[in-house]
């Protein structure tokens, strides 16, 4: 510690990257601290790092690998002078200025860094089923990250749960693998866009099964079924399957900040706080991408907020800090 | 076995981790695993810190899909620690150095 820096980005997704690139090009030597290796969305590179080809971000009309995607970011952040550290932020003090930023030791007597400004791009990572067996089967056939797993499923017979975009995504990608994989729904129909929703019904190895919801995993050592409630008529149906993917939607990740911003009651940062479109309640510290957007949640919007938030910083040093 | 990160594959693996003088960390990888990259740079740091105590191996189960099926390999990148020729402690996922060390504690 000593250095105060002007401007520390936790998290470093698309909108983290983003506002790196954007400070580091107006002279402000953002620090990021990118997160640690893990095996969730909750990891340096953040959601993209899980996915297979990304169809949708512009300029790649032939698609682009998600980690391939957000290395060319990190390059192009580094490349104008962000510093990127490995690090998971563990705790925060934003109750005055210098702000004040643990990692390892929460308990530590001293902040690891101190910044004049901070920028929160922590993201969201996904949500689990919160079932008894659910977390102590992972790594035997509960799995939450398909691209890592999908290949170990060959022949399998395997489900995936959820009926958004990410969970076609996966049901797709495993197909290359699986012998059937049933898309589990709650509903009667899907959120995904259109695009995907076509994939998956044109996908003779997906069967969809609509208004279930799983309420049981069974398995000693390994995953051997599930049971499905019809959410309609209450009844219960086991199904036997090796491989359970969840793909339910994603919580952000906001823990770090409880009683220090204002948060929605959904755990959503709030922004827009003030005439700044990103500033949260407190003055200085800035949030974008996923962390604070509950509509959008796509690369290129978590991407564009990231830009906004880095002018909006810049413009706030510049008024409070470096005048 | 050498203190470097050694490459096992169907041929050597039984010989390599029976003849092991130290416990053995056994890293089951592959290229297309995003978490398993993020994780090897950090394994490595561990292997050379800790080369008194333990010695790191190198599984790619694309390359050797029965080492993988003998395992029970379900989910990548997953550590399997041989102690006295024996499966001794087994985690999976991918982690910062402080969580790798941790999970390694017992054999450091």
């Amino acid at each position: 510690m000593s250095e105060i820096r002007n401007v520390a980005i936790i998290g470093s997704g698309p909108a983290g990257l983003t506002a790196a690139i954007y400070s580091a090009r107006a002279n402000l030597a953002p620090l990021i601290l990118e997160g640690e290796p893990s095996s969730t969305s909750d990891q340096p590179g953040g959601q993209l790092m899980l996915t297979t080809e990304v169809e949708n971000y512009p300029g790649f009309p032939e698609g682009i690998m998600g980690p391939d995607l957000m290395a060319r970011f990190r390059e192009q952040a580094v490349r104008f002078g962000a510093e990127a550290k490995l690090e998971k932020v563990t705790r925060v003090d934003l109750s005055e200025r210098p702000f004040k930023i643990w990692v390892g030791d929460p308990d530590a007597a001293e902040p690891t860094y101190l910044a004049q400004s901070v920028i929160v791009s922590t993201g969201a990572k996904s949500l689990m089923l919160n079932l008894p067996n659910e977390f102590k089967l992972i790594g035997h056939g509960v799995s939450t990250c398909a691209t890592c797993d999908g290949f170990f499923f060959r022949g399998h017979n395997i489900a995936v749960v959820g009926g958004g975009d990410s969970a076609i995504e996966e049901a797709t990608f495993l197909t290359k693998f699986a012998d059937k994989v049933t898309l589990i729904h709650r509903r009667g129909e899907l959120r995904a866009s259109k695009i995907m929703q076509d994939r998956a019904f044109n996908n003779e190895k997906i069967e969809l099964l609509w208004n279930s919801e799983v309420t049981e995993i069974k398995g000693t050592n390994k995953l051997e079924g599930i049971t499905v409630r019809d959410t309609i008529t209450g009844e219960l149906s086991s199904m036997a399957i090796t491989g359970l993917f969840v793909a339910i939607g994603h919580r952000p990740n906001t823990d770090l900040f409880i009683g220090q911003l204002d948060l929605e009651d959904s755990g959503y940062l709030i922004t827009g706080v003030g005439e700044q479109v990103t500033a949260t309640n407190v003055p200085g510290v800035f949030a974008c991408g996923d962390v604070q957007d509950h509509t959008y949640r796509q690369a290129i919007t978590a991407a564009g907020s990231g830009c906004s938030a880095a002018i909006d910083t810049e413009r706030w040093l510049e008024a409070h800090v470096h005048s | 076995m050498a203190n470097a990160i050694n490459t096992l594959n169907q041929a050597n693996f039984a010989e390599e981790i029976a003849t092991a003088d130290k416990p053995v960390v056994v890293d089951f990888w592959a290229e297309w695993c995003g978490p398993c990259k993020m994780l090897a740079p950090i394994l490595d740091e561990v292997a050379g810190e800790n080369s008194d105590k333990i010695t790191v191996a190198k599984v790619n189960v694309d390359e050797n899909p029965d080492l993988a099926r003998q395992f029970d390999i379900m989910s990548i990148p997953t550590l399997i620690v041989f102690k006295d020729g024996q499966p001794a402690h087994r985690f999976q996922g991918a982690s910062g150095k402080a969580g790798l060390l941790q999970s390694l504690d017992e054999f450091l």
